[in-house]
């Protein structure tokens, strides 16, 4: 149960959740001053759906994502400044400036981005799913995807090989009612996006998205659920967005009012009440927090500011792996910190031991 | 050394890298009981379980998207495209996706996957399912591609391509799987990038690749009979370019013609010309021709079909023209 969570726990997500909001409304603010450009996708209103889901799953599991991805990379444990460097097109970012707001990945936090077309994330979520349960891993990925992204062919088709294949894989939609500008109800037959699990044989839940805690206990329970063999899960996190779809986007779409009533669902005061309530931390406390947090972002700025930006050599880099060539590890080239970095066992040394269909044989269905 | 088809030199690469390396698993519809659609596959179930020969759904942008996903995280997929028209429904994620992930990332993931199936003209199968794709993968970066004609080359090409640490296109034919030629058995490793001269000549360089190899090699003959020695040079690999074997061959003969199976507007071809223009210009006697596949859509109609494909005419018309000896 919620109640049951412990202080650290808890408090770890307000750190996390306020660090996303706060986060993005300088990437707002810079992008207002020119320093960021080209698409710029905020996640103010869906930080509990992020969180939520990185506190209940382990850190060597996978995580996958759309381009509006600021708020998994941070949560998953990505350097602010490194991330808002990303966003400045600096040398110093995540992708050393090549990818931008939309392509954040942080493959030492098993983070595996940051894909701008719509949908096309899931199935290679669903192939991430699939190298853990070929290996015998017992860990799991999280794909999160927007509502409008159950609408594309890429969705119905991994869904249907994960549950066949019985993948460790939990869909996380983050429903936000509206693809870009349209309400998801006026081009879906049936806007319930959970609802549509019934149709692969597998799991299908909704979860309050703007409830930290509701959404940690619905991961925790899905991603049991997977880990265990079972199967994937399809998770509809009911969320709102309270920008609009991107900096370009002002949102004139939808009412005032809607965004207003939204605005009382915050997930932020939410927990933030919850923690007082339950006194698992106090009211200074929280604000020291709060003030740490915003001297983690106003430095994450003056890092990014302070980044020179990708030599013009840096084109002809990562575009081809050449022969010996190994992987940049972002932290390691730009902080010169020593990382972890995944690693697997070798062609010789991995046994596969699964077999999709037993003996070679297709199942019969009687009746 | 044993002469095999060209299907089973396939699957002697795809056997021995999955023995080599259990990394490597093959994926695509009915590439496990059925035993491959072209029997490509054949065997490769009984002898390597469903978790590494693995029936996909008709679903080609999701397995395909699987196949990327799995790469990012070290496994080496084949994903099999029954022919490569279907695999314009999986462009999004190969183009979009696997072109570009290890730029996206900022050089954090590689993508080592191959795509592999036949293309080009099926064999009255009308415009679905006769189309040639070289020159549209060929245009982006971030992925290579081979497209061999002979037994030995599909089998040390498709080997060197699941080794490589990249996105691989392996173009094959359907015209061309029960086509023989000697293969040596075991390791065989052919670079990628490395074109080779399948015919020395002195008089006009033919450059081609795929299934047309084999047509030009008829011009060839025919030619001969007529005292002309054609050079042919396959080129085996479309990206990267063997831009020396080309340039070498040019400056050999001074004439160059082009043979290829696809459209000829922005088709590989044009890519080849300009290459000799730029950097050839002071050896050539004569314009370079491009002998293509015509600028229509492909028929059903058996008159059709052959027509608009290259014809021996076609090429040995073009040889004709570019030394000087036709009289139009």
């Amino acid at each position: 149960m919620a109640s049951a969570l412990k202080k650290e726990t808890l408090l770890q997500m307000y750190r996390s959740m306020v660090l996303i909001r706060r986060f993005e409304e300088r990437a707002a603010q810079q992008y207002g001053l020119g320093k960021i450009a080209g698409f710029c996708h905020l996640y103010i209103g869906q930080e509990a759906v992020a969180v939520g889901a990185t506190e209940a799953i382990r850190p060597d599991d996978y995580v996958i994502t759309a381009y509006r991805d600021h708020g998994q990379a941070l949560a998953r444990g990505a350097d602010p400044g490194m991330v808002m460097a990303e966003l400045f097109g600096r040398s110093t970012g995540y992708s050393k400036g090549k990818g931008g707001s939309m392509h954040l990945f942080d493959i030492e936090h098993h983070f595996y981005g940051g894909f701008a077309i719509v949908g096309a994330q899931i199935p290679l979520g669903t192939g991430l799913a699939f190298a853990s349960r070929y290996r015998n891993e017992d860990r799991i990925t999280v794909c999160l995807f927007g509502d409008a992204a159950a609408n594309q062919g890429a969705f119905h088709e991994s869904l249907n090989m994960a549950s066949k294949w019985k993948l460790p894989i939990v869909y996380i939609c983050e429903n936000n009612r509206y693809g870009m500008g349209t309400d998801i109800a006026r081009v879906s037959a049936e806007a319930e996006i959970a609802k549509r699990a019934c149709a692969y044989a597998m799991r299908g839940e909704q979860v309050d998205g703007m409830d930290v805690l509701k959404v940690y206990e619905a991961v925790k329970e899905c991603a049991e659920h997977a880990r265990s063999g079972r199967g994937p899960v399809l998770l509809e996190a009911q969320t709102y967005r309270y920008r609009g779809h991107s900096m370009a986007d002002p949102a004139t779409y939808r009412e005032k009012s809607e965004v207003e009533s939204e605005r009382k669902n915050d997930p932020i005061p939410r927990l933030r009440d919850y923690i007082l309530r339950v006194k698992a931390a106090s009211e200074p406390e929280l604000d020291a927090i709060d003030a740490q947090i915003k001297k983690i972002v106003d430095e994450a700025v003056k890092f990014a500011d302070a980044s020179p930006e990708p030599s013009e050599d840096e084109l002809w880099h990562d575009t081809i792996v050449e022969p010996g060539e190994p992987d940049v590890r972002p932290r390691e080239r730009v902080l010169g910190e020593k990382v972890q970095w995944p690693s697997y066992p070798s062609g010789k040394e991995l046994k596969v031991t699964w077999e999709i269909e037993p003996s070679g044989k297709t199942e019969k269905k009687v009746g | 050394m044993p002469e095999i088809m060209y299907r089973e030199a396939l699957n002697q690469a795809l056997a021995e890298e999955m023995e080599r390396d259990a990394n490597v698993f093959l994926i695509g519809e009915e590439v496990g009981k059925y035993q491959g659609a072209f029997k490509v596959s054949q065997g490769l179930l009984q002898r390597f379980g469903s978790a590494r020969v693995v029936d996909a759904p008709i679903s080609e942008l999701g397995f395909t998207g699987l196949g990327i996903g799995a790469a990012m995280v070290g496994l080496r997929p084949v994903v099999e495209m029954m022919t490569f028209n279907f695999a314009i429904l999986a462009m999004d994620q190969i183009l979009n996706g696997a072109a570009k992930i290890r730029h996206m990332s900022g050089g954090q993931l590689r993508v080592p996957i191959v795509i592999r199936g036949p293309e080009g003209t099926g064999g009255r199968l009308s415009s679905q399912h006769s189309q040639v794709f070289d020159s549209i993968y060929s245009n982006f970066p971030g992925i290579k591609v081979v497209a061999p004609a002979t037994p030995k080359d599909a089998k040390g090409l498709l080997k060197t391509a699941i080794r490589d640490d990249n996105p691989v296109i392996v173009f094959e034919a359907e015209r061309l799987y029960a086509v023989k030629g000697e293969v040596p058995e075991g390791e065989l490793l052919i670079p990628i990038g490395k074109a080779e001269v399948k015919r020395e000549g002195k008089d006009v360089s033919l450059i081609t690749w795929s299934r047309m190899y084999y047509y030009v090699e008829q011009a060839a003959a025919e030619l001969e009979k007529e005292g002309i020695h054609p050079e042919i040079l396959d080129l085996r690999s479309l990206r990267p370019l063997d831009e020396e074997a080309i340039l070498a061959t040019a400056r050999k003969t001074n004439r160059v013609v082009i043979v290829e199976e696809g459209w000829p507007h922005v088709g590989m071809g044009a890519q080849i010309a300009d290459l000799l223009q730029h950097k050839a210009f002071d050896y050539l006697d004569a314009p370079v021709l491009r002998v293509s596949g015509l600028d229509v859509n492909m028929s059903y109609a058996a008159n059709l079909e052959n027509l608009i494909q290259p014809t021996l005419a076609r090429i040995v018309g073009a040889v004709k023209k570019v030394l000087y000896l036709e009289e139009k």
